[in-house]
């Protein structure tokens, strides 16, 4: 169905209508081996991209010095562990959760920040820029501070984002295809005894059978998925829907959308009721907190609730994990006047 | 949180208690004798051989104790299948298996053989599949499980740095060709099967030349 591919029309670099067939087919191509592993094919108005490689980077016509940038931005994005004490108080690398270098489909690509950005987010209810968005994850997936906006380090992680939306029209009307973690349905009703039992057979090889994950030799091999050592309370990978979506279209590693739809959601249910360190908007108070955070996210979490299995409140702790502060100041409300 | 018992549960075999009850201390002493069999092929230092165009035999020096075990059990119980293996494996009572594993794992790792001559081509696509994976066919990186420098993490993910090329190669052949099956969850056949002859090759060669332990 090449027809459907409205990429071919997006790209800037199609100027050749010979070009213009040869994009159509490895487009195509793109989305025949993701339907094979289980993706969903795209919707007729969707907007499909390929991102560039690393290896696609060497080729490119691009001053050799952004080059040198862009391959440090890749280098930060894979190898996040560099800031280890300085940004990153957990095990993640943010290609922890952004599997494929960023780049693939249905597992949070990062590019499309880059084409639509500056926007509102409702999570900190103000317009935001790549790097407040970049500055998001440091401070709640990898339980962190984020580089200072327009160091070198930001500077890098933005280069290599954008780079990776080459060609992309900023602000492009239509939808973008794999974007996010989409969720698959969720079902009637969510087992903690069987997302536990799902978890063991199916994830404890790798995390753990308490979701420490492993490290080897200082290095992270497989991430925790709860504990000190994994995101904080505030990361949209708490959100249920989000985790459920993670879960089935990424895990078992190797293995994308082997779960089931019902599987997928109570392992992501049981990982949402395990403890982690205290959300960074945490303001001293369990129920307060959750009262200024409810609507933009913690309706979708299970934090300031009690587990069915022993009545332990979620999140009502002051458990920074491995920092010692609570916070960064990049968390503050913005009003451009 | 005793650890065999994860591995079991993970595997489904929770439930054979013969099983549960092999886990007995293995002595790398007495295994050094039980191996004196093993290094006709295996050699005396462990190291395994390269043969070209024949069956290699692989380096059990510096394998994780445990891995070493599971596979014992798997040749015994025809769960994974080799002829000139199997009467080896099947030699072998529970206490001589964990004797023999903690042998193995004790010796210092020697280095693979196979990968010389390769050319730059094949050596840098080689390295790109163990490094970063070609996720355009969702192959993983092969350092995602086996961990640093492909040099093992945990009990589930043997060390393949410095393995021998051939030995790869046949390996991942056989699980391609669904011939191998032993692995946790088809976690390796998964990959595997992504794999075209040539990638195949590729990073068997490259594996081959690299490090088989940290420092
Ligand atoms: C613990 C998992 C996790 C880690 C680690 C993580 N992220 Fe994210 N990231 C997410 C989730 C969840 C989203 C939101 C996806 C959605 O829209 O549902 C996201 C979204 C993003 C987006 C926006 C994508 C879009 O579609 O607009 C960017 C950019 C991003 N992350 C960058 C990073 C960077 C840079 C790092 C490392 C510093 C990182 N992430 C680490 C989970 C993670
Ligand atoms: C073969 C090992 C393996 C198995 C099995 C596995 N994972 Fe993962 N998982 C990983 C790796 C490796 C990453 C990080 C991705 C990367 O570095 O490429 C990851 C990342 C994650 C993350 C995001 C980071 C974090 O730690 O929160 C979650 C959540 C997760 N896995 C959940 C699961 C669940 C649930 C299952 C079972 C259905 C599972 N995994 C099975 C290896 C595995
Ligand atoms: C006749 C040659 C031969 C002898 C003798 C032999 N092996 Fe093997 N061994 C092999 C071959 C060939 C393989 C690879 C078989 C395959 O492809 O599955 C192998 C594989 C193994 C493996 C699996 C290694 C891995 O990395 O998965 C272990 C463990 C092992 N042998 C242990 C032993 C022990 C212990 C003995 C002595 C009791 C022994 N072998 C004797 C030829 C031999
Ligand atoms: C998703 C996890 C995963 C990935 C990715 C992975 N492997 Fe494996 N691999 C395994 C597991 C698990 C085993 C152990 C199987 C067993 O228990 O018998 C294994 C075993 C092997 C073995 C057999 C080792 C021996 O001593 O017999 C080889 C060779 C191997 N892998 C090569 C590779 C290569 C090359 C890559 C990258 C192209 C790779 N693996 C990627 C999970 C993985």
């Amino acid at each position: 169905m090449i027809r459907k591919l409205t990429y071919a029309a997006l790209s800037g670099t199609l100027l050749f209508s010979a070009n213009a067939l040869a994009e159509d087919e490895i487009t195509q191509q793109y989305i025949d081996t993701l339907a094979e592993l289980g993706y969903p094919e795209p919707k007729e108005s969707e907007l499909v991209h390929i991102p560039p490689t690393m290896e696609d980077l060497e080729d490119a016509s691009l001053h050799p010095e952004l080059k040198r940038v862009i391959r440090r931005g890749y280098d930060l994005f894979t190898n996040t562990q560099q800031l280890r004490g300085e940004n990153v108080f957990n095990n993640m690398n943010c290609s922890s959760c952004h599997l494929g270098e960023g780049r693939m489909p249905f597992s949070a690509p990062i590019w499309p920040a880059a084409v639509t950005l500056p926007n509102f987010r409702g999570k900190n209810a103000h317009v935001n820029n790549l790097e407040e968005r970049i500055a998001g994850c440091f401070t709640y997936s990898m339980n962190g501070k984020p580089p200072e906006y327009g160091s070198d380090n930001m500077v890098a992680l933005s280069a290599y984002h954008q780079w990776l939306a080459t060609d992309v029209p900023m602000y492009p009307q239509q939808p973008i295809y794999g974007r996010g973690f989409p969720a698959p349905e969720r079902p009637e009703e969510l087992s903690y005894a069987r997302g536990e039992a799902a978890f063991q057979e199916k994830c404890s090889a790798c995390h753990g059978n308490n979701g420490e994950g492993l490290r080897v030799d200082d290095q992270t091999v497989f991430p925790a998925t709860w504990g000190d050592m994994s995101n904080n309370w505030g990361a949209g990978i708490v959100r249920v829907f989000t985790a459920a979506g993670f879960i089935k279209n990424n895990m078992p590693l190797g293995q994308p959308n082997s779960l089931d739809d019902q599987e997928a959601w109570d392992i992501a249910y049981y990982m949402s009721n395990q403890e982690r360190p205290q959300d960074p908007r945490y303001t001293g108070d369990i129920k307060e907190t959750l009262e200024q955070t409810r609507e933009p996210f913690h309706k979708h979490s299970m934090y300031g609730q009690a587990r069915e299995t022993d009545g332990h409140v979620l999140g009502d702790h002051s458990n920074l994990g491995e920092k010692s502060f609570l916070k960064p100041d990049t968390v503050r409300p913005r009003t451009f006047e | 949180m005793k650890k065999i018992p994860g591995i079991l549960a993970a595997l489904g075999l929770a439930t054979c208690s013969a099983y549960v009850l092999a886990e007995v201390d293995g002595d790398a002493e007495r295994g050094a004798a039980a191996a004196g069999v093993c290094a006709a092929c295996h050699q005396a230092d462990g190291s395994g051989k390269n043969v070209p165009g024949g069956e290699s035999w692989p380096r059990l020096a510096g394998l994780d104790a445990a891995y070493i075990a599971k596979q014992l059990h798997d040749y015994q119980s025809g769960e994974r299948s080799n002829a000139s293996m199997m009467p080896f494996a099947n030699m072998l009572n529970e206490q001589q298996i964990a004797d023999v594993a903690a042998y193995y794992a004790s010796l210092a790792a020697t280095q693979g053989s196979g990968g010389e001559g390769a050319d730059e081509t094949t050596l840098k696509r080689g390295k790109q599949l163990a490094e970063r994976g070609d996720w355009s066919s969702y192959v993983v990186s092969c350092k995602s499980c086996h961990g640093p420098g492909n040099q093992g993490a945990g009990e589930v993910f043997p060390g393949i740095a410095g393995q021998h090329a051939g030995y790869i190669e046949t390996q991942l052949q056989a699980w391609k060709a669904g011939a191998r099956e032993n692995d946790t969850q088809d976690l390796m056949g998964s990959i595997a099967r992504r794999m075209s002859d040539d990638d195949i090759h590729a990073v068997s060669v490259w594996l081959a030349r690299q490090n088989s332990a940290a420092n």
